[in-house]
């Protein structure tokens, strides 16, 4: 039986910018049903992993323009103009609106928010809460939700296709994991904040639930995937784990050096090393750069061999116990813990990892997709401020301003389309339930298991979609993703059992990750010059003539159909990435 | 020499097919930099996909994986197989709690008892936004920020003696956090968060076992914040009797 559930708005995703763009909607309009739905209870987003802080102009000797000129200079200009003006313009007042629910900033002498330098960024205005913004940012957006009583929560549903009825996407199909049954939510607006995809690849600083769903559900929909060559690699992951290791601990000095002991980020255009610390230079540099530096140190052999891939060392020790355990305390925590090694007293060691899908579902700068009626934000979307490469801290203020933008949006929406076709998405929960049953709890035969088809998916994918991509690499790794994809048609599961079943849910993820994975690979194929993130060692110069522009990948029962899009440049036009000058 | 392994003896439960909870023993390759997760996630990929369990960062700060293991209330994620090998490890649910499935809790009650201390800054009057932030020393900060650290990982609740025999007792997470909007310098709702936290399920329910603090993987002292609300409640007690004419 479908029960009769409908609300004006359904956000897919608890974690930051769901919640925000919860809290928009009901502000915006107090008479308007609200709910959000996730496969996870809100705290546990991955929102709450984000470590070094926000960035949003709220000091004196800043200006937006400066704000907007290293956004644009990061994103090596593939970034919307307009979209990282508006941005930058509403950051501090989404900042201090967060300040206003209660969020631990950590604060100067005199009480006003403190602030810390970030990488790519030639001013200080990343605002932080120790080495647990993300995490506080989080618990203070999901607290405050809760005053709200117009928003409601499906907790661990998990959404499976989005309903695209009469030209509109009215709601979702979800599975009540509790329950395993099958359960149709519709709205009359549906916003996706469900995250990005790092668990495409093997090595990621990214939670287990980062699996792209949200940038599936709406490929699968029909909206394009925008810049999905675009994966950003972290310079400082811990090895076996891949566990993060903020960028904070190199604003707060720290210093990248090899098995020499060499600060070799003075090679490769960030240098010279001193005078130390300067901004956008050296450690300080931007994630891309530094990432692909390290593989250029490593095919040079000054990189150490660890029991987990070559690794360099972050020093931080020079920082001292005292500042350490105030400004970056998990920073020590985790290297304690998951490395076994004492910042304070021992070397960090430290290798790139994938970290951030620069790339998303296509959204204008409102969070509207081109499927009526569906909106995102957040890391799922590409509103596109990060463009070529995000920069450190320009995240949180990213899924604050467009969360926001988007529940607003959402809300003038469902406001004007009030009619739901509830017999056509009955019908069509009907035959998504017959699916997931067919496909999956009742099939026979399959040979296939989960971890063997999403093991050789991260590894392909690091081997030909990595930090230096070429076309015969990326023809592998799309060979292979297409083999794959037919090898999950066999796919078998253990468990037949509806409550609580997370291998279906598993199952499903892959699912999802293999479509996200295809375009990737796609998208980074069909870009045949070098852009931030995107380095194609056959293509490696910058082509403004024929790639300022966005790719749009979609779906079709062949290969992803790649489009692209002119980048909106206003004031500021196309020229050298500069750093440590 | 063979590989080393390590047995876990994981709590399986089936709503609808187990009567009753069993344990299924599963042995796996030992690994010194391995957690219990790692060695879940390895049962459930490779030997038995039907073993359910909730996870997802992996480094201490979402608070999905808590697990009782050998009988204590641990992050999966942080609870090392070097610490037990070679002996057994037995995995179990979060006690305490109703058992969804395997090692799946039911959260609800913590949920509802979250909303209830309502965390969230109470004022009479909100700030516009153009009158920038509020100001708030390090000093003050400090007043709070250790309450702040809950993930709500209910370690806690799992631990504490009187939630096991009182379920309505509002519990060690909660109280903290409604201790850390009250002692908020930007807030002024505490009268509001006292008739549950001062209330007949509330503080005055503990009896200071303090296992609430000994377990906290982040260090939040709950015990304290439980403490910290017997004083004020105490303290508003006195005054109610003494003055009570004026305003508490």
């Amino acid at each position: 039986m479908v029960e009769r559930v409908e609300h004006d708005i359904l956000i897919i995703g608890g974690g930051g910018a769901g919640l925000r763009a919860a809290i928009a909607a009901a502000e915006t309009n107090p008479q308007l049903d609200i709910a959000i739905l996730s496969k996870v209870y809100p705290m546990r987003s991955h929102t709450v992993s984000a470590e070094g802080g926000a960035a949003a102009v709220i000091k004196p000797n800043d200006s937006l323009d400066a704000h907007i000129e290293d956004t644009i200079s990061g994103s090596d200009w593939l970034a919307d103009q307009d979209v990282v003006e508006a941005f930058v313009r509403e950051a501090p007042h989404e900042m201090i609106r967060m300040e206003h629910w209660g969020c631990p900033w950590s604060r100067e002498a005199d009480g006003s928010v403190a602030v810390r330098p970030f990488g790519g960024m030639k001013t200080e205005r990343t605002w932080f809460a120790a080495d647990k913004t993300g995490f506080h940012m989080l618990h203070t957006l999901f607290q405050t939700s809760l005053k709200y009583a117009s928003i409601k929560r499906y907790d661990e549903w998990f959404a499976t296709k989005l309903l695209v009825e009469n030209g509109r996407c009215q709601g979702v199909a979800a599975i009540e994991i509790r329950t395993g049954r099958v359960q149709l939510v519709a709205a009359r607006a549906v916003i996706l904040c469900t995250g990005g995809a790092g668990r495409i690849f093997p090595f990621t600083t990214n939670g287990a639930i980062c699996t792209g769903d949200g940038m599936a559900l709406a490929y699968r929909a029909g909206a394009p995937l925008k810049d999905m060559e675009f994966v950003q690699y972290h310079p400082t992951g811990l090895p076996l784990t891949g566990i993060l290791i903020t960028e904070a601990a190199r604003s707060e000095g720290g210093i990248l050096i090899n098995k020499d002991g060499y600060r070799y980020l003075q090679d490769y255009g960030l240098g010279p090393p001193d005078p130390w610390p300067r901004l956008r230079a050296m450690e300080m540099g931007p994630r891309d750069k530094l990432s692909q530096a390290f593989v250029h140190e490593m095919r040079k052999g000054r990189t150490i061999k660890g029991p987990y891939g070559d690794i360099v060392y972050l020093d931080v020790r020079h920082l001292g116990e005292k500042k350490i355990d105030q400004k970056i305390p998990f920073v020590r925590e985790l290297a304690l813990h998951y490395a076994g090694v004492d910042p304070v007293r021992e070397l960090i060691p430290v290798r790139p990892v994938v970290h951030y899908m620069m790339g998303g579902v296509h959204t204008d700068v409102h969070g509207a997709t081109p499927v009526p009626g569906l909106f995102a934000a957040g890391e799922v979307a590409c509103v596109s401020i990060n463009g070529a490469n995000r920069l450190g801290s320009n995240s949180l203020p990213e899924l604050l301003v467009f969360g926001a933008r988007a529940g607003r949006a959402a809300a003038a929406f469902a406001t004007e389309h009030r009619t739901i076709d509830r017999p056509a998405l009955i019908a069509q929960i009907l035959d998504e339930e017959y699916r997931v049953s067919r496909d999956f709890l009742r099939k026979e035969g399959g040979t296939e298991r989960i971890a063997t088809l999403r093991d050789e998916m991260t590894r392909t994918m690091e081997a030909g979609c990595g930090i230096y991509r070429d076309e015969a690499s990326l023809r592998v790794t799309y060979e292979r993703l297409a083999a794959l994809r037919e090898r999950f048609s066999r796919l078998s599961l253990d468990d037949r059992t509806l409550s609580f079943n997370t291998e279906l849910t598993g199952a499903l993820e892959l699912d999802f990750m293999l479509d996200v994975a295809h375009a990737v690979a796609q998208s980074a194929l069909a870009r045949i010059e070098s852009r931030g993130s995107h380095q194609r060692t056959d293509y490696p110069k910058r082509d403004d003539e024929r790639f300022l522009k966005h790719s749009l990948a979609y779906r079709t029962d062949g290969p992803p159909r790649i489009e692209y899009l002119d980048v909106v440049i206003t004031r500021w036009p196309p020229a050298e990435r500069s750093y440590g000058r | 020499m063979p590989a080393p392994t390590i047995t876990l003896e994981v709590l399986r439960y089936r709503p609808g097919q187990d009567q009753a909870p069993v344990f299924q023993a599963y042995r796996v390759p030992y690994r010194d930099d391995w957690v219990v997760l790692d060695a879940l996630n390895y049962i459930k990929d490779e030997m038995d996909g039907t073993v359910s369990y909730r996870w997802s960062c992996r480094m201490g700060v979402c608070g999905s994986c808590g697990m009782m293991i050998n009988g204590v209330p641990k992050l999966s994620c942080a609870a090392f197989l070097r610490d037990y090998y070679p002996a057994t490890v037995r995995v179990e649910p979060l006690a305490h709690f109703p058992i969804e499935r395997d090692l799946v809790i039911v959260l609800d009650d913590f949920m509802q008892k979250l909303s209830a201390v309502k965390p969230w800054i109470i004022r009479k009057d909100e700030r516009p936004v153009a009158e920038r932030e509020y100001r708030q020393t390090p000093a003050e900060l400090d007043r709070y920020k250790q309450f702040s650290m809950c993930i709500n990982c209910l370690l806690c609740y799992a631990a504490c003696p009187v939630y096991e025999l009182e379920p309505r007792f509002v519990g060690p997470a909660a109280i903290a956090l409604a201790a850390r909007y009250n002692m908020d310098s930007r807030d002024e709702g505490r009268q509001q968060r006292q008739e549950i936290v001062a209330g007949p399920d509330g503080v005055w329910d503990c009896t200071l076992v303090g296992e609430c603090t000994t377990v906290c993987p982040t260090d939040v002292d709950p015990a304290g914040a439980i403490q910290q609300g017997k004083l004020s409640s105490a303290v508003d007690w006195v005054k109610s009797v003494m003055l009570p004419w004026g305003k508490r």
